[in-house]
């Protein structure tokens, strides 16, 4: 076999060929990413953000997912803000307000001079349009699914018979509007610094006819505005959304009314899975991405990256349904049961450095939280001798737990459930465990129908209103945890509303802690477990993030350098 | 040949017909629905029920069938609820298709640039020191899980070297022209060098990935496919006739080699599909299989049965034309 021998030379010498090829090309991609990390720089630069999704479109009326509103808080500025690192309302584009002593009629004095990114004049009548526009919303913008924000806060259209919150607005002047409601609620003005609820342009919402939402298939399809023309006054300006590599860029808003921000650009990439999102901050491809797993804050603080803790703004609950269990109805089984749960010690080995145990379904720093609630310290025996007492002793309870998912209050669904039912085990109550995927019939599963006697659940405060948690709970008697299914389910809901209809802050905040204690003592509906911390995580070079308990951080004052 | 053509194009059609029912029910079965997905853990028990009577899922499975199909029929397959939401499905895969295309057209690259050569290397050297270790080797690369060896690149080139990118097709805010929605070739058409380079590496690693499990069985497939030409009796006639060394392998035994070969690598291509999704989701590379692993997560079900669909199709096209090259190379299927 002579001639073998030079056409295995011809093969060998292929092969170095296409290594030789590689390695040129490995060099070459390392000059080639000193040049774009796009960070570098003295002024200006690019500020690259992982996100876990898409977001869904780009005018947060229609919007219910944190990762269209962390664009569109950048893009857009409401009446009022939070300040930074709080719940509390701030002014924005409203410098002052105040309201009539019956929380009725409300008069906004605005900033002058702001102009939406169209180079139209923001002023009263502009506030008016937008207030306006969410009333007259028609057809299928009215879905829960569309305009969630707006039907849990203002409820009713102007072509619906339920009756809207909103009532009327009036421009007096170019630099005063007046907003009347129909009733008094704790919600108004806290709920306008909302990312829905944000100051849009008349003149873009009309020209893209931004209210033209269609239900399609099994979606909903959204107008050009939604899409491609978004139109506020904030520091960014909608730069484009590049489907085909999955970036979203914002650019510097020149004109911006307040401090202008110091970068060129600011881009959301988006890094679906969260391992990839580390990586990806590890190679430098992104300088931060949020809600890192509480496992590595350790491992990333070593590496020289800044993990941001938020303050804990959420509760993490045990939901029971007393629909399904009659023996669930007894309020000493349910007692029964948050005697059962270690939480100290869950909150220990389980959550993340700063987490608290909840002794109530409101955090601390929510005006109307009660320090004197009934407390249930962990006593297997106290379990015990109540559930005999109840006739409850063979208690057993179907437990829901979510897989293939992790919520700010809620890292890991598996563990927590695993040191919860142990407990309840401990406590000589058998647990049936039952899980399903979150979007794939947990969620339906648990509200509907009472399939679950006990669920792992939780909430994520939108304001720092004692209504937005548990009025959201347990104002309605047909809710999740069907309190309507016990006499006190409609008194509660009824206290709940009188306490909302309160104008005068310091009642109203007795009215709640009133109803907090009655929670704990009387009614335990749900097991209240914990408060759990978030983080973001950024390159140590990056600087100007205040960590915002509402997850509402505005990048304005970012520098990369 | 136009009837064996026909007879094929026929079986495809329903076959993607009983497919799109399985899928359509399959999907339909599982439980919570594009309602939950849409409303997400701020929905109620009666937000979802209006919302599902709006979008006329409580209506009978075989109706939502029908509905599905004949929207279908005009190219509608309805708009996304978790991927990328509100857009039309069809879209996202025209936008995405392009990526999948050049990721997997790039791994096979490697694969065959790799596979065929080594093969036929290891076969003329069988029993030698390459052969054994290239052997070897190529179980690894068939035994060790896609995910695993693409996480493993990424750790070491991307995390812990910094060499390449660990995400995405291209760098953010690299403002490159695209004509075809296939980056390199973009890069090219528009002498966008820097665009073209920065598509490329965003390639290496997961391609790379991808590669592996193709390069090992076509490594594997030439290598047996050599080993039993050479002791075919025309081989041997040949040497024996003085033929130059060039032509028999070229016409002898490369050519007759290659018959298993491309049987092999039009399988391989259903294959790369379906590594694409793992692949795609650890590198956040943004194509159908990242679509297709993120639509399965958040329930994305116009995602999920026009992409499966579509998978399907594919697989099934791909396999209609290996036969038909089968064919074309080879007379004697022809006529059977």
């Amino acid at each position: 076999m002579v001639h073998s021998r030079s056409a295995q030379r011809r093969w060998v010498a292929a092969i170095g060929l296409t290594s030789a090829a590689a390695l040129v090309l490995t060099s070459c991609v390392q000059s080639e990413r000193s040049q774009d990390s796009g960070t570098g720089g003295a002024a200006g630069g690019t500020f690259t953000f992982g996100a876990a999704g898409a977001p869904k479109l780009f005018d947060p009326m229609f919007a219910t997912d944190g990762e269209t509103f962390r664009v569109a808080r950048q893009m857009f500025d409401g009446l009022t803000t939070f300040k930074p690192g709080t719940a509390e309302p701030a002014p924005s584009l409203a410098k002052e307000w105040s309201s009539t002593p019956d929380g009725l009629t409300w008069t906004f004095k605005l900033e002058t001079g702001v102009k939406f990114h169209d180079g139209s004049d923001f002023n009263a009548e502009a506030v008016c349009f937008n207030f306006d526009r969410w009333y007259n919303l028609k057809g299928d913008a009215q879905s829960d699914a569309v305009s969630q924000y707006y039907v849990d806060n203002f409820g009713g259209f102007s072509d619906k018979p339920e009756t809207s919150l909103y009532k009327s607005c009036a421009a007096e002047g170019a630099d005063t509007a007046v907003v009347t409601l129909t009733k008094t609620t704790s919600k108004f003005p806290d709920i306008l610094g909302l990312p829905s609820f944000s100051m849009q342009s008349p003149k873009a919402l009309k020209e893209f006819n931004a209210d033209d939402v269609k239900a399609q298939g099994d979606s909903f399809v959204f107008p050009a505005y939604a899409n491609e023309h978004p139109t506020g006054t904030g520091p960014f300006k909608f730069g484009k959304y590049d489907k085909a590599n999955n970036v979203v860029e914002l650019v510097r808003n020149d004109d911006y009314w307040g401090e202008k921000t110091k970068l060129d650009k600011l881009v959301f990439r988006i890094i679906p899975d969260e391992t990839a999102r580390k990586q990806a901050l590890q190679s430098g491809d992104i300088d931060g991405f949020d809600f890192p797993n509480a496992a590595d804050w350790d491992s990333l603080k070593s590496g020289g990256f800044n993990v941001e803790v938020r303050p804990a703004f959420n509760v993490f609950y045990v939901g029971i349904n007393q629909k399904r269990n009659p023996k669930l109805q007894d309020l000493k089984v349910r007692q029964a049961l948050l005697h059962a749960i270690n939480r100290e010690q869950l909150v220990k080995s389980q959550l993340p450095e700063g987490a608290e145990v909840a002794t109530q379904f409101i955090p601390k720093t929510v005006g109307g939280y009660a320090d004197d609630v009934q407390k249930y310290e962990y006593s297997v025996d106290k379990a015990k001798s109540l559930l005999a007492e109840a006739g409850a002793s063979d208690l057993t309870l179907k437990f829901y737990w979510p897989s293939e998912v992790s919520r700010p209050y809620m890292p890991s669904p598996k563990d927590l459930y695993g040191a919860i039912a142990a407990d309840l085990q401990a406590a000589g109550i058998k647990v049936e465990a039952v899980t399903k995927p979150w979007n794939g019939g947990y969620l339906t599963d648990v509200d509907q129908g009472a399939q679950a006697d006990l669920f792992l659940l939780g909430w994520t405060g939108d304001t720092g209103s004692a209504d937005n948690w548990v009025g959201t709970f347990f104002g309605n008697p047909a809710n999740r945890f069907n309190t309507g299914a016990s006499a006190w389910g409609a008194d509660l809901s009824a206290q709940l509303k009188t306490a909302d209809a309160e104008p005068d802050r310091t009642k109203r905040y007795d009215l709640y802690k009133e109803i907090n204690r009655k929670i704990m003592a009387e009614y335990v509906p749900a097991l209240p477990i914990s408060h759990s911390p978030p983080a973001l995580v950024v390159k140590n070079t990056v600087k100007g993030i205040t960590p915002s308990p509402l997850t509402d951080e505005k990048f304005v004052d970012v520098t990369v350098n | 040949m136009l009837r064996y053509t026909i007879r094929r194009l026929i079986q495809l059609v329903v076959v993607v017909l009983v497919l799109s029912l399985l899928v359509f029910s399959w999907l339909r079965a599982l439980p919570g629905g594009p309602a939950s997905a849409l409303l997400g853990e701020r929905g109620t028990e009666e937000s979802r029920a209006a919302l599902s009577k709006q979008l006329g899922l409580d209506q009978p499975i075989f109706v939502q069938y029908f509905k599905f199909l004949g929207r279908a029929l005009t190219g509608d397959f309805g708009n996304s609820t978790g991927v990328q939401p509100g857009d039309a499905v069809v879209d996202i895969f025209l936008q995405r298709f392009p990526a999948t295309i050049e990721l997997s057209a790039f791994a096979m690259l490697i694969a065959i640039a790799l596979g065929i050569p080594l093969g036929y290397l290891a076969a003329r050297k069988r029993g030698g020191l390459f052969d054994n270790l290239s052997v070897g080797g190529s179980l690894i690369g068939v035994a060790v899980p896609v995910f695993f060896l693409a996480y493993l690149l990424k750790y070491v080139f991307a995390s812990q070297l910094g060499w390449l990118p660990s995400a995405g097709r291209q760098s953010a805010g690299l403002d490159a022209t695209r004509v075809t929605g296939f980056f390199v070739l973009d890069g090219f058409l528009t002498q966008e060098w820097d665009a073209a380079l920065n598509a490329l590496t965003h390639l290496v690693l997961p391609a790379c990935a991808l590669a592996t499990i193709p390069f090992a069985v076509i490594f594997r497939i030439t290598r047996a496919a050599v080993l039993d030409v050479l002791n075919e009796d025309y081989v041997r006639t040949a040497e024996s006739k003085g033929l130059l060394g060039s032509v028999i392998r070229r016409r002898h035994i490369l050519r007759n080699a290659m018959l298993p070969v491309v049987t092999t690598i039009g399988l391989q291509i259903g294959a790369l599909l379906a590594g694409a999704v793992l692949t795609e989701k650890v590198f956040a590379f943004p194509g159908v299989g990242e679509a297709l692993a993120i639509g399965f997560e958040r329930r994305d079900y116009p995602v999920l049965q026009m992409f499966i669909l579509v998978a399907a199709m594919i697989y099934v096209l791909v396999n209609l034309l290996v036969d038909l090259s089968y064919a074309l190379i080879d007379p004697r299927i022809r006529a059977r």
